[in-house]
């Protein structure tokens, strides 16, 4: 077929691309990696060559030398309490330590990967077994079978690393599965079924690409704990002592531990660090191979400086009347984009609401009227960045204040969410979390805060309080749940609520209660409301007044019949225009 | 919730007997083998026919097994080759200083993850990289050499703790303390779950009811070890059933360091030993512990969670 390179090519793009540089080179740029990468290598050289490099024989006693202190007559690293030279035996127990290295990591990768890579690819019966069987293995306690396996054949430190790679290697598979998973429903891989590549090669050219990562990473553990394991049970006293390997030496300067204190010191550190140089390389593949661009984190002393910075700004005084509940004046927001930069999502906002008014705040996802209800609350991401203005409420400046915010959150400002199930603590029945919150706000007895909660529940609409207090999240409706949250905000009994979105992950019968709820308890109990919205038809039922939002700023205000009838923003008529055009073709449907 | 139990319970059933086929097999596959061992290696071939007979070990296989299964229900789990000892018998004196190890191990553990794991999801910063270096550094690091290094430091120079035998709590409390204090620092330092706490309190704190919960003003205190909390503990107790598993590795070499009377000891004694009865005793009592450990993991789970407990 002609056009097969064509298909291959389109497929290949995309597929997600490597780095332009290779990864050895981005682990050596690393300090750490290049280290530990330099320390292996070397580990590696000794091993290979360690009769070449060793200056004795490793089992040749001189019993002149028996425990000879460092740098006596050619012993380096002194004698042991045979007279035999510790270097030696060192050097050459790092070949044990290779060969039980490419033991563990050659039977568990092979088992592990290729395992994983037809369960994860062909799924159904393929994976139930191999699963049963990965399940049965990581049961197993490892460490007593490999010394129950010395009881049946003695000291043989090859079949005790290669049955430790079996051990280990359902941790392989199950990476190695997950990643499969995941690639194989990706769109590249569906499109290589489609242009008729074979399965061989679809998983050698995408999937196999798309684990080398987390197996590469994951290798490096597999290497530190097998020679934690190689060494501990030669330690313990199975291993072959004619053979010189880390853990017999640790294990014989340990029983000579106080006639020689220092014998110890050379092989649980060559041990260690050994270990440690693996983890580490981990580490940094991890950090090379999964490098994630998106999350930025500010240096903290920027952030404290820019808060600082945004507290000590002289708040822009006003001529604000009695009856205005909650303040807002020149309100700047951002979230960090780089280590040293801030990026600004809201311009210097300013809001002023009025005793028992119900303001609408629109505009279109991303336009910053969320950012505006969670400053207002203290409830924004940790990661936002206040950069300046003033939210002031009941005499406190909630930026500045943050004793002040706590004692107006839940007292004076009530809070309704968007997503109701998502609201509610999924561990709490319905009535324990609002007894609680209640509490915690307003000091009364639990007795007090339950009848409270219970008349207050059907006051939002729910007749059965009594059975609902002792439902948990899941067991009531989406409507029902936005009911009890309503309740929970207006239970402390605030002089003002922020409502985000309160209807728009609800029913059309359900939204049309629940707006007229909250018009009925605006007018009952005085309640000023900030009703976050992109929904015009919304803010024509319920509000008196409305802001228009665009890009962090507010770019027209006014009265609900005014800027429904003669928007003088561009924006905003071209808002008015397309919603009223969705309302139309609703209305078609 | 019945449903859920039972079906557990059948599944550690189920791989509480492969896995003791499994050994069984590895044990008892080759019963000249074994045989000869307890005779030394200058036996004849007749010895070790008569030895094989006077064992039980010329018996197929499976029917061994079943022998032996059934003395599960009597107690009668055979006798050491060489003491003539029970191994239940044994096993009585030995699993309890092991398991005094692991459950001073395993509470000082939780403890201590959990305060590490919080503080690390909810400051992160530089207390989030420091927890994550020392429980990564003491994780990879074998409980082993953590031991060999502390009883050159405690107690070879500068004698302040035992570094070897065990006292029993009934004898003298302050004895037992003294004579564990070295032993379960060294497997606590390889068993800090603070990375899997961790992980799942992140995944909570970032869950909009947190955020619901505290415009309730409800106190930072309470939104954290209250709320969140709970929500996170249930992935924590499935991730300390792990480490329970990886303590049973841990005791092993540092009773043998210690030279702590305790299952390790004896499992470690009895396989060089060739001791095969032995041997299997103490696989049998590590397999039950960590199936029952993770069975008591899945269902705490569940229990935790309303959604399950209610269906």
């Amino acid at each position: 077929m002609s056009s097969a390179p064509d298909t291959v090519a389109l497929v290949t793009t995309l597929a997600p691309r490597a780095k332009a540089r290779p990864v050895i080179v981005q682990v050596l740029r690393n300090p750490v990696g290049a280290v530990c990468l330099v320390y292996i290598a070397l580990v590696v050289v000794v091993g290979v060559f360690a009769s070449m490099i060793a200056p004795m024989n490793p089992n040749a006693t001189d019993l002149s030398m028996t425990n000879a202190p460092l740098f006596t007559d050619g012993y380096l690293l002194g004698g042991d309490s045979s007279g035999r030279d510790v270097l030696s035996r060192l050097i050459y127990g790092v070949r044990e330590t290779l060969i039980g290295c490419v033991l563990v990591l050659g039977v568990s990768l092979i088992l592990g990967v290729v395992a994983g890579l037809i369960a994860g690819y062909y799924r159904g019966t393929v994976e139930r077994v191999t699963d049963f069987i990965s399940d049965a293995i990581m049961t197993l306690p490892g460490i007593a079978f490999l010394i129950a396996l010395y009881a049946s054949v003695g000291p043989n430190m090859p079949l005790a690393m290669m049955v430790f790679g079996v051990i280990v290697a359902p941790t392989f598979f199950r990476l190695v599965r997950a990643v499969v998973v995941t690639v194989r429903g990706e769109l590249y891989v569906d499109a290589a079924k489609v242009v008729g590549l074979s399965d061989v090669r679809i998983v050698g050219r995408h999937v196999l690409w798309a684990v080398r990562g987390p197996v590469v990473i994951h290798s490096a553990g597999i290497l530190a704990a097998g020679i934690g394991i190689q060494a501990g049970l030669a330690f313990i006293g199975l291993g072959d002592p004619s053979v010189p390997s880390w853990g017999i030496i640790l294990q014989e300067s340990f029983q000579d531990i106080y006639r020689n204190p220092a014998g110890v010191i050379w092989p649980a550190l060559i041990i260690s660090v050994t270990i440690l140089s693996f983890v580490l390389l981990g580490n940094v593949l991890r950090d090379v191979l999964q490098a994630s661009g998106s999350a930025h984190t500010l240096r903290p002393a920027r952030r404290r400086a820019l808060v600082r910075q945004a507290k000590e700004s002289p708040a822009e005084e006003s001529v604000v009347s009695d009856d205005v509940v909650l303040s807002i004046r020149g309100l700047r927001m951002g979230y960090p984009d780089g280590p040293d930069s801030v990026h600004e999502v809201l311009h210097g906002v300013d809001l002023d609401l009025h005793r028992g008014e119900i303001h609408g705040l629109v505009g279109e996802s991303g336009s910053g009227k969320s950012q505006i209800a969670f400053s207002i609350l203290g409830i924004l991401p940790a990661e936002a960045v206040p950069l300046g203005g003033s939210i002031v409420t009941g005499g406190v400046d909630v930026l500045r204040d943050d004793a002040g915010l706590r004692q107006v959150r839940g007292r004076r400002i009530g809070y309704i969410p968007q997503e109701p199930m998502s609201n509610l603590d999924p561990s709490f029945t319905v009535g324990d979390q609002l007894v609680y919150g209640l509490r915690a706000a307003r000091k009364m007895s639990k007795t007090a805060a339950r009848d409270r909660v219970r008349a207050l529940l059907e006051r939002v609409g729910i007749t059965d309080a009594d059975r609902v207090m002792t439902l948990y999240p899941h067991e009531i409706s989406g409507g029902m749940a936005q009911r009890v949250l309503i309740c929970g905000a207006i239970a402390s009994d605030p002089d003002v609520i922020i409502a985000d979105e309160p209807t728009t992950a609800l029913d059309v019968t359900v939204q049309a209660e629940v707006l007229e709820l909250l018009r009925e308890l605006s007018l009952e109990r005085g309640l000023a409301m900030v009703l976050v919205t992109h929904n015009l038809g919304v803010v024509a039922d319920l509000c008196q007044s409305v802001s228009v939002m665009r890009d962090g700023e507010i770019v027209e205000r006014g009265s609900v019949e005014k800027i429904l009838s003669a928007p003088e923003n561009p924006y905003t008529q071209e808002l008015l225009t397309s919603s009223k055009s969705v309302e139309l073709m609703e209305v078609g449907k | 919730m019945l449903l859920y139990i039972v079906k557990h319970l059948a599944r550690a059933v189920g791989v509480f007997l492969t896995v003791t086929f499994a050994t069984f097999v590895v044990m008892y596959g080759n019963g000249a083998g074994v045989a000869r061992a307890t005779l030394g290696m200058n036996a004849s071939a007749q010895d070790v026919q008569r030895r094989m007979a006077d064992l039980g070990l010329d018996r197929p296989l499976f029917v061994q097994y079943f022998d032996w299964l059934g003395g599960l229900f009597t107690g009668d789990l055979g006798r050491s080759y060489y003491t003539g000892q029970s191994v239940a018998g044994a096993l009585g004196v030995r699993v309890p200083v092991t398991m005094s190890l692991i459950i001073v191990t395993l509470v000082l553990t939780v403890i201590i993850s959990v305060f590490l794991g919080v503080a690390a999801a909810y400051y992160r910063g530089w207390v989030d990289r420091t927890v994550q270096v020392v429980a990564g550094l003491g994780a990879a690091i074998p409980s082993f050499i953590v031991a060999v290094v502390l009883v050159l430091v405690f107690a070879v120079n500068n004698p302040i703790l035992p570094a070897t035998g065990y006292v029993r709590p009934t004898d003298s409390v302050s004895g037992w303390l003294a004579s564990i204090t070295l032993p379960v620092i060294s497997i606590l330092i390889g068993t800090l779950g603070a990375a899997q706490i961790r992980g799942s309190v992140i995944d909570v704190l970032s869950r909009d009811f947190v955020r619901t919960l505290r415009a309730r003003g409800i106190s930072e205190r309470a939104v954290v070890f209250r709320h969140v909390l709970r929500s996170a503990s249930g992935p924590g107790i499935i991730a300390f059933g792990l480490l329970v598993v990886a303590m049973f590795g841990g005791t092993i070499f540092v009773e043998q360091v210690f030279a702590l009377p305790g299952m390790g000891q004896l499992l470690n004694q009895s396989a060089q030993a060739g001791d095969v009865p032995m041997v299997m005793g103490c696989v049998l009592v590590t397999t039950i512990v960590v199936l029952v450990v993770n069975l008591i993991a899945d269902l705490s789970n569940a229990l935790l969670n309303p959604k399950a407990r209610t269906r």
